[in-house]
């Protein structure tokens, strides 16, 4: 990748802050990209949203990624789902949540239907049941370290309520089996209330 | 059933996109009891293999309802269980981003912000956790899990190749 040195004129126009992300995608980057992931998510499309947008494209830090994912895991409905209507319309509007939102769901749709009308004519074939088995494997890893990656910023920072409340809420869903909103509508309002009265 | 099969397929997942906290997965248990135990679609086992075609597909995991659609009413049930499934949820998504960036500096919103981070982060490792407990049955399985999360942990390669990988293991009989 090239990175252009800044012409010396267009720095008299109004500076970008030096923390944005360097790119804005366009339309049909937003269609490309969001396409790109929903053809390569298997088992999920966080771990490959995030590849896409902060590690190949760099259109959000990490910090930025967290936060957005973190909004469209909090309203109702698929998350990947709101994510890409989230992630779109900051970048282009309407037009640019419904690119992002045709690209993620509409390959996968066309694929799906295709298995399931082969699905219903053929049955259950006993081999591609072993090959999902060690694909599904695999999927739990990547994301487990997507997760990693996600989180190790928030590790390494120096004191902060951040990795507690983390812990809290696995250890809560995955070890407890309590049920999801209960463990939300615990911890979050705690959560928000100490990053309130943080700085 | 004197109800259109249409209908109920729309009623269903346009609730359930609203009310679905926790993505697609959290959905699971209640699109399986409306379809198998009170609207009789198919069996427990049709279901399970739908489940596993959805994660054999590439793509968000919401596609199981584009499925489960298929099966009961051909293309039109698939377009309107994706369709009751996605819109509501995304006008809703789209009028929240527009708000939320409207007030990007204000004291309560980074707060709510950075608050929700690590709940959200908590949740995302808990179902990796629940993800490999149910895919991981025998040793193999687990060093699939293990070898890819420390492979993609600390490179960038493409996943695409390990999934290849196990899915030969797989092929082999070895999960």
């Amino acid at each position: 990748m090239v990175i252009l040195e800044p012409m010396p004129d267009s720095s008299l126009e109004t500076p970008e802050p030096a923390a944005q992300a360097p790119s804005k995608p366009t339309l049909l980057e937003l269609l490309s990209a969001f396409t790109q992931v929903s053809l390569a998510a298997f088992g999920g499309a966080l771990p490959w949203s995030r590849r896409m947008i902060v590690e190949r494209k760099r259109w959000m830090t990490n910090d930025e990624f967290n936060e957005t994912f973190a909004l469209s895991q909090f309203l109702p409905g698929p998350n990947t789902i709101n994510f890409s209507v989230v992630f779109g319309s900051r970048f282009g509007g309407a037009p640019g949540a419904a690119m992002a939102l045709l690209g993620l769901v509409g390959p996968p749709l066309v694929v799906v239907l295709i298995l399931g009308a082969l699905y219903e004519r053929y049955g259950d074939i006993e081999t591609l049941g072993h090959i999902l088995a060690g694909i599904a494997s695999a999927a739990a890893g990547l994301l487990v370290a997507s997760v990693g990656k996600m989180a190790a910023p928030m590790f390494m920072r120096k004191w902060n309520s951040g990795p507690p409340i983390a812990v809290l809420a696995f250890f809560g869903v995955a070890i407890m089996h309590w049920p999801l909103p209960y463990v939300f509508l615990g911890l979050a309002p705690a959560s928000v209330l100490l990053a309130w009265f943080k700085r | 059933m004197n109800q259109n099969p249409l209908w109920t397929l729309f009623s269903l997942f346009a609730a359930l996109s609203l009310f679905a906290v926790g993505g697609a997965n959290a959905a699971i248990p209640e699109i399986h009891r409306v379809a198998v135990n009170v609207m009789h679609w198919m069996t427990d086992k049709q279901f399970a293999d739908m489940f596993a075609i959805s994660q054999l597909s590439p793509g968000p995991n919401v596609i199981i309802v584009a499925l489960i659609g298929y099966h009961v009413d051909g293309l039109a049930g698939a377009a309107v269980a994706t369709v009751a499934m996605v819109v509501p949820t995304c006008l809703l998504a789209y009028c929240a981003a527009r708000t939320w960036d409207r007030f990007k500096d204000a004291h309560w919103r980074v707060a709510i912000q950075s608050g929700l981070v690590p709940v959200s982060l908590g949740l995302i490792g808990a179902s990796g956790f629940v993800l490999a407990r149910a895919a991981d049955h025998n040793v193999v399985a687990g060093l699939i899990t293990a070898a890819t999360a420390a492979t993609t942990f600390s490179t960038r390669i493409n996943p695409l190749w390990i999934f290849a990988v196990a899915g030969a293991l797989g092929f082999a009989r070895l999960v």
